[in-house]
Order: C-alpha cells, then structure tokens, then sequence
C-alpha cells in the first residue's frame, strides 16, 4: 500500500515545487505591475505595507480572503461558485509541460504543446460561465465580447503554433527549445519573427490585457464577467488572470527565445564565462522579459473599440500566421540554413 | 506512456483543489450576512428593470461558427507540421493546395462581410 503511495507522494512534492513558486510569483507579478505602471505614469506605487511595499500583495489576499463572498438571489449557484475555480485551476494545471530546465519538467510528453493549447483554451469557459450564472447585464456583455475575442485570437494563436511546429519538427516542448541550441541567432524569433509577434498579441489579447480589455472595459461594463464577484471568488479570477499571463510569458520563451538556453552560446569566452548559470536563471529572465512588456503594453496603449480588435485578430493577425506558414513551408523544402537544416 | 500523463491529472485535481480550497476556506472564516440589497444583481445602484437574459448579437455566434471551422483546420495542420521534414515536396504542395482551398474560403468570408463589426 505504502509502496504504491510513495511515486504519488514524490509527484505531489514536486507539483508542489512548481506550485509554491508560481504562486509567489503571482503574487509579486500584481505587485511588479502596480510599481512598474506607477513608475511609467510619474508615481511611486505601493508603498505602506512592509519595505518598500513589498508586503502589499499578502496583506491584499489576506483582505481578499476575509471578505464576504456574495452569491447574489438572481444567480444561478452552482455555476456561479464553479466558474472561478475553473479561472484558476486550467491556468496551474498549464505549467506541468514547461520545461524549467534541461530536464526540468514535470511531465516530459510528446503532446506537450497541444496540452498548453487545450487546457489555456479551457479558460473561456471559466469567463462564459460567470457571465452567464451572475445574471446580470454587465456580466453577460463581457463576457460575450470576451468569449468572441479569445476565440478568435485563438485561431491566429493556433496558425502561429503551427509555424513553430513546423520549425521545430516535435510538439514536445523540451525538443522544441533543443532544436533552437546554437546561440541567439539559432532561436525561433528571428526566422519565425512575424509570427513570433502574432503569437505575443494574441497572448496579450487571450488573457483580456490591455490593449484588448473589452471584457472588462472599466469605464464602460463596469468590470464585465466578474461583476458580481467578491471576495475570494473575484482572487480567484485575478490569480487565474496572472497566472495565465506568467504562463503565456514562459511559453513565449520557450517557443521563441530558447527556453533554457544560454543566450552566450557559440560565443566564443562568453560562453565559458557564463557556463556556471544554471539554464533555470535564463527562463526565468526570458520570461521576466515578456512580464515587463506586458506591463509596458498596459501601461502606454489605450483601449481598443471593438470593431478594431476583431479587425486586428482576423484580418491582420490570421493572413499573416497563414502566409508565414507557406514561407517557412518553403524554407524547409529549400532547407535554408541554419535553422532548417 | 500514459504514465507520463499522470502527473498532469495529479496537477489538474490540485489546481481544482487550490480553487475550491480557497473559495471553502473563505466561506468558513469570512462574514455571510446577506441581504436583499446586497444580493440583487448590480446595476449602478439603481435596481434592475428587467431580466439580464438579453438577446446578443447574432455576429457572436457567427463568430463561433468561423471559429470552429478554422480551428478544426488549425487541427489538420498540426500533424502535417510536425511530420513535414519527412513527407518531402509531396506532402508540402498536398498541404499548401488544402491552405488554397482555405484561403478562398477565408477571402470570400471577408468579401461578404463576415468579419466586419460596424
């Protein structure tokens, strides 16, 4: 009995390694956000909890956690109280397939791209969900804007993972970021750099940031899907939010910045001299990149009108993945070196 | 092979886990005093006059439509994708003909006005 328990107890540990930090990150990333927006706009942001603030984020959940959940007379209850667990839960279970390190990954499949695609895609749910078992206007005008949206910046997405596909010969993410080895020029950003963009708008408007708030749109639908949430109910969302971004970050890197790779590979001393860091530190810098210009994003670009951000997501987004597809297409038949050797 | 997909179901049940653990938790500790106020639905302080299941915008639901055409051939393509270094020119121009025939779907979408919000 023990014996059988003991593989399961060793996965759980490590779930947990992946879990706790993520978490934190979470945390610190809300923090990051307000600091980093606060500084863009000539402010200093949070500063009264703790050094420097930096216990802002704990004393917020701890509010959070302390106040009353609301389950308003015109829900509906059950899905009212499922919706934001299925915000958070797709947006953790996600990480099991990033590869954190040469050979640092919880579940080294082969479909590990398709699961990221599957389970971010579950998140619509969550939003669908909400706004319709509020039962109130706000909710159920978000979250139709936002169901439209992220399905179609979905598909750009999925036309933009194809193109990676294609360079990269495996839908295992650790293969995929060992087929980029050879140093900055080797990685996908540059051969695949259209869609390398298309993939990190679509990113920016699947997690409903700014520029591509619709769903919330504060001065307008108050704060859209979850409305009517308070509480614990409404963390859960936000977790689930920024959980998603830091999860589309790591993503990023991984597909077009070389995951774990030194950056100095091939460069002959630097290389040696910067063998010691172990690949961990360069995805977690990668991916602190692709956080900052989130932020960035949120903080210098103004709302879109509706219109604009279907006409940017089909019009704009879908025939460039798709023409890069014939493009890369080609480069491997013509097997330009050195990326499609 | 399948027991590589076991963590992922362990992880899936703990982040389900994290959730309803949370929003539990909170219940237990957190104050529960409702009232009607409170709980009716929000509408800028005013009480709502009529009922929130409004008709939408039947563009929505076209939109779901072009999505799962385009996202069932976003599944065709994932496959061809990764076995394309070893399918040769053939299997390319097979491929690149589908896409053509997608293309002028897409175009002839476009044309009548499918993607347009105003």
């Amino acid at each position: 009995m023990l014996n059988e328990l003991i593989p399961l107890i060793w996965i759980i540990a490590k779930i947990l390694v992946i879990l706790i930090p993520v978490l934190i990150a979470v945390a610190y990333y809300t923090y990051a956000e307000r600091k980093v927006i606060g500084y863009i706009q000539v402010r200093i942001g949070p500063n009264r909890v703790g050094v420097f603030g930096l216990g802002q984020p704990i004393a917020d959940a701890v509010k959070l956690l302390f106040k009353e959940m609301i389950l308003p007379t015109a829900s509906n209850p059950i899905l009212f109280v499922i919706a934001p667990v299925i915000a958070i839960a797709p947006a953790l279970a996600a990480w099991a397939v990033i590869p954190f390190g040469d050979g640092l990954v919880l579940a080294n499949i082969n479909a590990g791209l398709l699961y990221i695609l599957a389970i971010t895609s579950l998140g619509v749910y969550s939003v669908l969900i909400s706004g319709w078992a509020s039962n109130s206007k706000y909710a159920f005008l978000g979250a139709m804007r936002s169901a439209a949206q992220v399905v179609s910046y979905e598909i750009a997405m999925g036309f933009a993972l194809v193109v990676v596909l294609m360079a990269a010969d495996s839908t295992n993410l650790s293969q995929i970021v060992l087929h980029q080895s050879g140093g900055f020029w080797h990685w996908f950003w540059l051969p695949l750099l259209p869609v390398f963009v298309v993939f990190f708008i679509s990113g920016v408007a699947e997690t409903n940031r700014l520029p591509f708030d619709m769903a919330e749109g504060e001065s307008e639908i108050v704060a859209g899907f979850h409305v009517e949430y308070s509480g614990i109910a409404f963390a859960c969302f936000f977790l689930g939010e920024y959980a998603s971004i830091i999860l589309i970050c790591a993503v990023t890197a991984t597909l077009f910045l070389g995951g774990w790779l030194s950056p100095f590979q091939g460069i002959p001393g630097l290389e040696q001299a910067f063998a010691f860091v172990p690949g961990l530190v360069w995805f977690v810098l990668k991916t602190w990149v692709f956080m900052f210009i989130f932020l960035w994003i949120r903080a210098t670009f103004p709302r879109y009108r509706y219109d604009q951000i279907m006409r940017l997501g089909w019009k704009i987004l879908i025939p460039v993945a798709v023409v890069w597809i014939a493009v890369i297409g080609i480069a491997i038949q013509l097997h330009i070196p050195p990326w499609f050797t | 092979m399948l027991t590589n997909y076991f963590p992922i179901l362990v992880f899936i049940a703990i982040g389900i886990a994290v959730g309803g653990g949370l929003i539990i938790f909170s219940r237990l500790i957190a104050p529960n005093k409702p009232n009607a106020e409170k709980l009716s639905p929000y509408e800028c302080g005013f009480p709502a006059f009529e009922d929130a299941r409004l008709p939408f915008d039947v563009r929505y639901y076209l939109v779901a439509i072009l999505f799962i055409l385009f996202d069932l051939e976003t599944a065709f393509f994932v496959p061809w994708a990764v076995v394309l270094h070893k399918i040769g020119l053939y299997g390319f121009l097979s491929m690149m003909v589908f896409l053509l025939i997608l293309v002028v779907g897409f175009i002839y979408e476009w044309k009548k006005g499918a993607l347009e919000w105003e």
